[in-house]
């Protein structure tokens, strides 16, 4: 319950909060919502000796169309995900995987970038993210690059962030008017992270899949992208045999950990199910 | 060490503490305020939501230090001149407590669902809303009930003017 000490930052810029993290090293963490960090620091999981508190940092917040993305402040809360009118209309994946995320005082607080950029495979939106193609702005000392969701994630806990960056902004392009979407969560209980869960967003034209993208939640050390599940599928009419090809190809990419959710083969399974689910009902939001 | 400065319950109250203390703790040890309980240490069971900013949060999981500068409603600045709040009297009158360890939190959630859904809540949706909230006497369902009523209550009158 009781933190380490550490020492408390609150930038006002981007540039402050960078530089801090640089300086800093190691012993430095940002803060954004609090609601991984200061949970692990209270179980001394996480001993930082500086706090770099992002909240100060306006520009950090908020969600605005360029070009053919959705650009979304790194924190930007949950709770404003789900009521945002541009993620309803353009990305309603995303408010679709919020609800499904902790509960409401969790999502008043637990914000976006922190989600993705924290690294647990237990988190929903990274696999969220690599289907719909997101990239990730990382600013620091020595500039800003963009890195794909699909290249960010390297292991639990270990991501493409490096020493001093601040994950600032997500970047998602904006889905086909008429496109499909689920995301599909088998979890024990509220605010628990998934035994299993696929994301998918998929197009439909003539009753036949004609573009289909499918990842995978807490079934490996790292969000996975499921290419070849997502090729079964294109092209046919989501019919019982596509399905199960879907979630066979699928299986084959999962390595999920065994713990109190299950033994691996248990979630391996499901995992496959959480497929199907997703494809069929996200099939059924489709204009076909 | 770090100076904190809160409007609470409508008071401006400030105290000095450690960067690491916790919201929870502050609220409870250095303004003695302690219907905010503390029922978990994994943020989960929601004892120690308050509002902040008008926002139901966890004040377990969130540093007084962070917390500086905002506006805080804690359950005892939820009656009026020794009234009850709706919430307060509808947990009350449907027994939506027992041991009475939840329902500050209970209570605070509900005035924040209550607000943000305007008057639209029905059971499905109050459960919902209740995710954050942990009961281990009531079995919940005198809790919804409580709510339901508190909320036809408090938009009644609204509606009749309108």
């Amino acid at each position: 319950m009781i933190p380490g000490e550490f020492e408390y930052h609150r930038p006002a810029t981007l540039a402050d909060a960078v530089k801090l993290l640089s300086e800093l090293g190691e012993e430095a963490r940002p803060l954004a919502g609090g609601h991984s960090l200061i949970p692990m620091m209270k179980l001394r999981f996480a001993t930082p000796e500086h706090l770099i508190d992002l909240s100060g940092i306006g520009q950090l917040k908020g969600i605005c169309r360029d070009g053919n993305a959705l650009v979304i402040g790194a924190m930007t809360t949950q709770h404003d995900i789900i009521h945002s009118a541009d993620i309803a209309l353009h990305l309603p994946i995303l408010k679709e995987t919020a609800l499904m995320i902790a509960d409401p005082q969790v999502r008043y607080v637990g914000t976006l970038g922190g989600n993705v950029a924290n690294g647990d495979p237990g988190n929903d939106m990274p696999a969220v993210m690599m289907a719909l193609g997101a990239s990730y702005r990382l600013e620091g000392p020595d500039g800003t690059r963009d890195v794909a969701a699909t290249d960010f994630y390297q292991g639990a806990y270990f991501t493409a962030l490096e020493p001093g960056e601040i994950l600032t902004a997500i970047s998602i392009p904006v889905q086909p008017v008429g496109h499909g979407y689920a995301y599909e969560k088998l979890k024990r209980k509220v605010g628990d992270y998934a035994t299993a869960a696929a994301a998918v967003t998929l197009t439909m034209a003539g009753g036949k899949v004609t573009a289909c993208s499918i990842a995978l939640t807490n079934l490996s050390e790292t969000p996975v992208l499921a290419d070849a599940a997502a090729q079964a599928v294109i092209g046919t009419s989501l019919d019982e045999a596509a399905l199960k090809a879907a979630a066979t190809a699928a299986r084959a990419v999962m390595n999920p950990a065994a713990d109190a959710r299950g033994t691996s083969e248990y979630r391996t399974h499901v995992g496959g199910i959480m497929v199907m689910r997703a494809l069929t009902r996200a099939a059924s939001r489709a204009a076909a | 060490m770090a100076k904190v400065t809160l409007t609470v319950n409508g008071r401006s109250m400030s105290g000095e503490c450690e960067d690491r203390t916790l919201l929870v703790h502050f609220i409870r040890e250095k303004l003695g305020l302690t219907g905010t309980h503390v029922g978990c240490d994994t943020t989960q069971c929601g004892s120690c939501v308050i509002h902040m900013d008008g926002k139901s949060v966890k004040s377990c999981s969130i540093l007084a230090v962070q917390a500086s500068g905002s506006t805080i409603t804690t359950i005892e600045g939820l009656a009026g001149n020794g009234e009850l709040h709706p919430v307060q009297a509808a947990f009350k009158e449907h027994h939506g407590l027992q041991c009475g360890f939840c329902t500050p939190g209970m209570v605070m959630t509900a005035v924040d669902m209550i607000n943000r859904h305007g008057g639209s809540l029905d059971e499905p949706t109050v459960r919902h809303e209740l995710e954050g909230n942990i009961c281990r006497c009531t079995g919940y369902h005198n809790i919804v009930k409580a709510i339901l009523s508190a909320n036809a209550e408090m938009h009644s009158g609204r509606q009749a003017a309108e």
